[in-house]
């Protein structure tokens, strides 16, 4: 056993993204173990090591830890990206959800019927130009430091920096009124393990095609 | 002002029953105001006190706070009930967003179409009793203690008992082969905090019916 945290999922983004981004950020090396059959979860499942029957599961710490913000909270708090105190978590928690709320529906855009893809990519555009990067945008603006919380590099920063790529594949210049979160998105990226992550070769996974979308309704049979 | 936290909501269970759960199990008294109209509604986002235009929210400690899970995990952490330690505090979060998931499930059931309640109902309860519940009663039988983490209550011991309770509610019998969550929830209702908010006339808020899913469509506009 290396000791690094395992990582179990499809090769792809889906709901281990975010897991992969805070660890690589973290500076934290580690496997991967692919589900590629419907085989391989039931494998999984029959082995007892998912505990809801649900990826994504991740061994981390003599621990077979599943449920997305469960893994994140547990990586964030070990590795110093949960903020000083019980407040300052409590403003990492707020930015956090709201992010993830915006990459979960660019999470399902492409699992979506075929005729309402505009419709839904449109409403991606308008909450994350109306009701998301706006708070951000402000947050920063109103302390004028260069993170979001207790001026120093946390989970709600890595987590922004992820939704603002995520959100650039959907329509480039996405950030065009936002330009505390451009020069953001220039510093996060130039965090040096966050650098080596952006770079091609490194763990990040690929946007979203309809191959992983097949891949995905065989395997979780949806 | 009281000093209390004050919940901002619709008076109904929703998103926000967990919290009502939380707070009363940790005997924090709290208010509410209750969402009656859409402009009510539309008032609050316009003053800016909605983080990112949606409820719950919850003004505790200074903070206007958003999003449910970030409300809890405030919650159980000020209180004393999110475990010892990172460790705890993981296996917590892990059963809470078990009870989570299932718990989503029996909310959005009564705004589905009503041609296909019987068939989520059914999902419900499968889900219920092959997913979920046995881990629960995996954990207490391997512990053998009175409590899910620590041997202490903690938020995910007030997390289940709300998920039982709202799942016998579906199916009255749905404990019948889970003997020792049987004995839980017996345990559980006489913690003293939590039997006053389980006795008439507390803040604990009634099934949801019909009355209120219109209430629910109307002030969100879906």
């Amino acid at each position: 056993m290396s000791g690094k945290p395992k990582l179990h999922y499809c090769n792809a983004r889906g709901r281990m993204e975010s897991i992969r981004w805070l660890l690589a950020a973290a500076g934290v090396e580690f496997e991967e173990e692919f589900i590629e059959t419907k085989e391989d979860l039931e494998k999984l499942r029959n082995d007892g090591v998912l505990l809801f029957q649900q990826v994504p599961m991740v061994e981390i710490d003599g621990m077979k830890m599943v449920q997305t913000r469960a893994i994140l909270s547990y990586i964030a708090a070990k590795y110093n990206l949960y903020g000083k105190d019980l407040k300052e978590r409590a403003w990492i928690d707020m930015y956090v959800e709201g992010t993830t709320d915006l990459m979960g529906m660019i999470m399902y855009l492409p699992f979506q019927p075929a005729d309402t893809k505009e419709k839904n990519l449109a409403l991606i555009i308008e909450r994350a130009t109306t009701r998301y990067f706006p708070v951000y945008e402000k947050a920063l603006k109103d302390h004028g430091h260069d993170y979001l919380v207790g001026n120093k590099l946390s989970w709600a920063d890595i987590h922004l920096l992820e939704a603002i790529l995520m959100t650039e594949e959907c329509k480039p210049d996405i950030l065009s009124a936002f330009p505390l979160l451009q020069a953001f998105k220039g510093r996060i990226c130039n965090v040096p393990t966050i650098k080596k992550f952006l770079q091609p070769g490194s763990q990040r996974k690929p946007p979203t095609d309809e191959k992983f979308v097949a891949v995905v309704r065989k395997i979780f049979n949806i």
